[in-house]
């Protein structure tokens, strides 16, 4: 199958959360309210439906260099609940861009879901660029939700950066990520979350740094507006020498909470684990600063946070 | 044409900070004002900047009454602050800034010319965030920057040079000095350094909140040098340095 069929809605999700206009430049599977509404693999990179049950299977051949593959998932109207397991197969030398981004939509009292189950395995020097953008739109009461679950693994001196966003519409969320590290391995995570009204996000991390010379970076900004909650938890396990990084910024507003749970756990006396985490509202200097350049407090607050965000 | 007359500001815990305060800027003068640390210097420029509201006394832009207006307001009305500890963003591009200060998008070219202007490649530092990456000489130079981007009526720089190398210090003064040129309107620089005060049309020294002293640069800084006056100690030192 090779031809788009998909319904205006999905089209307007598509252009927020990845750069689609009318087609994609490499392979890319479209899923629409559970169903394929488009494929294509290329010479390289071949995605199939599982047999056992639903989702992918995208099996990018060795030493792909330079190729974009797309899987984005929308749910366009309510009493929807997607749920999906995707599986890269990434082989050795690989290097290659990832566009997972995710887009619910209702207009009723009916919620809409998705759930993304995506595992990577990434092979010898395999380098991946793994973009995850989600949002949810539309007018109707229905919670929109987006609970992406990632797992990834790491072989010798595999390189994952994983950008991932949700800035806008979804009301609850879950976010699962599971790495484990080999060799000389490095993962690179930036996280961005706003939340609004009465949504709520949970961030979960856990990486296991099993590699010597294996290296976690892990940057999480999020901001939590009106009576909004989020939580963080990170789990960083150094077991060799190895290093990890974590940061937590959070700006919160209004009557909104954050809770931040950072972990270390250093189970070799050569492993480097930091964390830093700030929770607390905008600086009051940074308003005043952009006050003396004529923003009025609204607007400076507006350009503190879209740059935090950015 | 700045003006502040009679002010009065007390600290939170009741201390006087400014006291009767008054003194003005004519059109196209560059007036240093130095003084001893803690003498009220930045606080009379936050006053002026509106970002410090007076207990009472009247501030004057061209002969129009600003006091009321908030620091939003003053920054439309024509007023510009160059802090003297520059505020860091995490995500914010120093283009982003600065075109924030410039009112708009403004063209590749015009961007340079600012960072330039303070001695910075424009190649290595538009898209570098204004974080806690840049170093302290850095900040200053894109603070300085910031306030050269809005071009307005009257500019008040904070301690400018604290933190930038002896090279670029004369390049700043060559700033200050063009600025004062093309200026139409009057400039307010804070210091310490005799090298900007030489080149200041008038000093005007605040000590413990109120006006010491103030005058034509040769003759007030004459007497500053001649170590009769408390706040002697801190110019003179600067000349130990050169
Ligand atoms: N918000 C505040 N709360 C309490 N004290 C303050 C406050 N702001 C200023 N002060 C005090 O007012 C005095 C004047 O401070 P200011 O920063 O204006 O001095 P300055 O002349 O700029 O000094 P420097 O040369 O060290 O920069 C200081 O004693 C300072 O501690
Ligand atoms: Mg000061």
């Amino acid at each position: 199958m090779s031809e788009i069929r998909i319904n205006e809605t999905t089209k307007k999700l598509l252009s927020e959360i990845s750069d689609f206009s009318g087609e994609f430049k490499g392979a890319y599977n479209i899923r629409e309210n559970g169903a394929c509404a488009g494929r294509r693999s290329s010479e390289h990179i071949k995605i199939t439906s599982k047999t056992d049950k639903p989702g992918l299977e995208i099996r990018i051949d060795p030493h792909t260099a330079g190729e974009t593959v797309s899987i984005p998932a929308c749910v366009t109207h309510g009493d929807v609940d997607d749920l999906v397991y995707n599986d890269f197969f990434v082989g050795e030398g690989a290097d290659v861009v990832i566009v997972a981004g995710c887009g619910v939509h209702t207009e009723t009292g009916e919620p809409a879901r998705h759930n993304g189950i995506h595992r990577f395995l990434l092979g010898k020097g395999a380098r991946v660029k793994y973009l995850e953008k989600h949002i949810g739109t539309g007018k109707g009461i229905g919670l929109r939700s987006i609970d992406p679950v990632t797992e990834a693994e790491l072989g010798e001196d595999a390189v994952l950066e994983m950008d991932t966003a949700q800035i806008g519409g979804v009301d609850r969320t879950l976010r699962q990520t599971k790495a484990t590290l080999g060799k000389g391995a490095k993962l690179f995570i930036r996280e961005r979350i706003l939340t609004e009204r009465d949504q709520t996000a949970q961030t979960e991390f856990s990486v296991e740094l099993n590699g010597e010379g294996s290296g976690v970076d892990l940057v999480s900004r999020s901001v939590a507006k009106d009576a909004s909650h989020q939580e963080y938890h990170s789990v960083i396990i150094g077991n060799t020498a190895c290093t990890g990084h974590s940061e937590c910024d959070a700006i919160i507003s209004g009557s909104a909470t954050v809770n931040a749970q950072p972990e270390l756990h250093a189970n070799s006396e050569d492993a480097a684990l930091i964390h830093e985490a700030a929770i607390g509202k905008i600086a009051g200097e940074q308003i005043m600063k952009l006050r003396t350049l004529g923003l009025t407090e609204e607007e400076a607050e507006a350009t503190i946070i879209e740059g935090f965000l950015s | 044409m700045l003006k502040l007359e009679h002010i009065v500001w007390d600290a939170p815990d009741g201390r006087r900070i400014l006291d009767d305060l008054s003194f003005e800027v004519p059109d196209g003068k560059l007036a240093v004002i130095t003084g001893p640390n803690g003498g009220g210097k930045t606080t009379a420029a936050k006053i002026i900047a509106g970002l410090v509201t007076p207990l009472s006394g009247r501030i004057f832009l061209d002969g129009e009454d600003i006091t009321a207006l908030d620091a939003t307001e003053r920054a439309k009305a024509g007023v510009s602050f160059g802090f003297q500890q520059p505020v860091r963003f995490k995500g914010i591009t120093v283009r982003r800034l600065l075109e924030i200060s410039a009112g708009g998008k403004v063209s590749e070219g015009k961007l340079c010319d600012y960072l330039a202007k303070v001695g910075l490649c424009a190649r290595e530092y538009l898209d570098r965030e204004v974080n806690a990456t840049l170093s302290g000489g850095e900040i200053k130079r894109i603070e300085i920057a910031s306030v050269l981007a809005r071009g307005t009526r009257i500019t008040v720089f904070d301690e400018p040079e604290a933190g930038i190398d002896l090279w670029s210090f004369t390049n700043l003064i060559r700033v200050f000095e063009d600025l004062r040129r093309d200026l139409c309107g009057s400039m307010v620089v804070i210091s310490h350094q005799e090298r900007i005060l030489r080149i200041a049309d008038e000093i005007i020294v605040i000590a413990d909140g109120k006006l010491r002293e103030r005058g034509p640069a040769e003759r007030t800084l004459g007497t500053l040098l001649s170590g009769t006056d408390v706040v002697a100690g801190c110019v003179k030192q600067e000349e130990m340095f050169r």
